[in-house]
């Protein structure tokens, strides 16, 4: 057979080029997270910066509020996103997946600022203030979108005739949701709250907006710091937080293959 | 069975409605406020914030977000349409080719940020490296520049245009390729008049994908930019913190999302669909 098209090896040459410019930056700063010195010049192995990093107490604090924010925002967003995505399935509604896609495609700049203004016009009635409460609303009102679309695909490689035989059966409609469709699609939707996690985790720009004086976020004391310059503590979060989430990614993925 | 799954839909209705089409309602009566004496808002209702927007000053921002992530776009469609075309012609181990795009994609946005600004500052990775090496005397300015923030951008939105162009290449009929070859194309001829037409869709998709996450980035020129380089984005952020001018700055936010909505008509196709 002919070969077809462009040549083999120039394309593979690039590809590696390619994956060296997407993976090395973070290699790099992963690496000079175990340097000895403060500078970019290679001096020793050192475990110093993890040290500095678990011992600052704002630091900490704040992974910790990121942790406790994720995980509402998450388990709120994947229930809800899950039975939106199932009333989906059951019927489309052009409106409502119209307004999620539109929330997933907004500035982010822009969710953040309305979101402010939103809140700081409720609060002049409500007597409570910017906090935690108002970051894990705004994380969930991002999150659903990204949950919904991973649970439709999901859904879409389930057998509807399933479940209207467990109605043909005597299950109710409820009934027919819990034990029949919802088992079916629990890869989908723990890759989904996966999803979800991560997307809370990182958020920085929303969050900045809408987050008060007790609600600061990890990414928010990453923002602060690299404001200021470079500083090797952050290379030594960055490399955890690489880990910790290529490992819930690769979860994930392995659950949406399933 | 109706009544059931308009239970189903509520609670997201309920979190669209509150958390996201109000908030831009109020933006929206913001926009056609005034600026109070001491920030915030008051009356009268004018439409004097949109009419600022044709100020010079604002137009040059508008002009400079559309050419930074133009450029972005453009060099992430070059840059990843061989990525694609490579990762779909794996054969087995696609999969793990599309996993190692995928990955760096999900670890912090934030974080890959960081990344380039510990490697182009002054005393930055590459440019201890070139001084090392005896190449260069003084530190070249890498940072806190438009190419900076390109580069930037391009890193962080590549994955968003190579995942759509796979997924368009794909599906390409590989005996579309060997009749053109067995009609004498050459490889590159194929590749103009038969890959690229019909990857057009992944095209599209991908354009539209980084393009409007760029035209509102925020992040970037923030940081790699030091706000030497303002966009749409750092504009926003400063009318509702520095300047506290609410009104202007939600009228800037809403003629960007009128902006998004058109490109996202003008690209988007029905039958191509979202998320029904």
């Amino acid at each position: 057979m002919k070969r077809i098209g462009l040549k083999r090896a120039p394309l593979a040459i690039y590809a590696v080029l390619a994956y060296l410019f997407l993976h090395l930056p973070l290699a790099i700063l992963s690496a000079f997270s175990f340097n000895a010195s403060r500078f970019t010049i290679w001096q020793g192995f050192s475990l110093h910066w993890y040290r500095a990093a678990f011992q600052d107490q704002q630091l900490t604090q704040a992974a910790w509020n990121s942790l406790i924010i994720a995980v509402f925002a998450t388990a709120v967003s994947t229930v809800i996103g899950t039975l939106c995505a199932y009333g989906f399935w059951k019927r489309s509604s052009p409106v409502l997946a119209g307004s999620l896609y539109l929330s997933l495609v907004t500035p982010e700049i822009v969710s953040g600022i309305s979101l402010l203004a939103f809140f700081q016009w409720v609060f002049r009635f409500l007597r409570v203030h910017l906090g935690m409460h108002t970051v894990i609303l705004a994380h969930v009102s991002f999150s659903i979108a990204y949950v919904v679309i991973v649970v439709m695909a999901r859904l879409r490689t389930v057998d509807g005739q399933l479940e209207e035989a467990a109605l043909d059966l005597g299950a109710n409609e409820w009934q027919a949701f819990r034990y029949v469709t919802l088992p079916a699609i629990l890869p989908g939707v723990i890759a989904a709250a996966l999803l979800a996690f991560t997307v809370s985790f990182d958020d920085y720009v929303i969050t900045s907006m809408v987050a008060g004086v007790d609600s600061e976020t990890l990414p928010m004391v990453i923002y602060a710091i690299a404001r200021r310059g470079v500083n090797p503590v952050v290379n030594a979060i960055s490399a955890l937080i690489f880990v910790a989430f290529g490992a819930l990614i690769l979860v994930s993925e392995r659950l949406r293959e399933k | 069975m109706k009544r059931l799954r308009a239970w189903f839909l509520a609670p997201t209705w309920a979190v669209m409605l509150c958390l996201f089409v109000a908030p831009l309602c109020i933006i929206l009566a913001y926009s056609l406020l005034t600026r109070g004496t001491w920030g915030g808002i008051s009356r009268p209702w004018s439409i004097e914030s949109y009419q600022r927007l044709a100020d010079p000053i604002y137009l040059g921002i508008l002009w400079r977000s559309f050419w930074i992530a133009g450029a972005a776009t453009i060099l992430c469609l070059l840059l990843g349409f061989p990525l694609a075309l490579f990762i779909s012609r794996s054969g087995k181990r696609k999969n793990l080719y599309l996993s190692l795009v995928i990955l760096p994609f999900w670890t912090s946005f934030l974080v890959r940020t960081y990344a380039w600004m510990f490697l182009l500052r002054d005393t930055g990775l590459i440019n201890t490296v070139l001084q090392k090496l005896g190449l260069i005397h003084d530190p070249l300015p890498l940072l806190y520049n438009d190419g900076a923030v390109i580069l930037g951008l391009v890193y962080g939105y590549l994955p968003f245009m190579v995942l759509p162009l796979y997924a368009a290449l794909e599906r390409l009929d590989r005996n579309l390729l060997e009749a053109a070859a067995d009609l004498g194309a050459k490889p590159w001829v194929a590749l103009t008049r038969v890959v690229i037409p019909l990857s057009a869709p992944g095209i599209r998709a991908g354009t539209i994908l980084v393009f409007i996450p760029c035209l509102g980035a925020y992040l970037t020129p923030d940081l790699l930019g030091g706000g030497k380089t303002v966009m749409i984005g750092n504009l926003i952020q400063n009318q509702f913190t520095t300047a506290r001018d609410w009104p202007f700055g939600s009228a800037v936010s809403l003629t960007l999302m009128a902006i998004v909505l058109v490109l996202l008509l003008a690209f988007v196709r029905r039958e191509e669909g979202g998320l029904v």
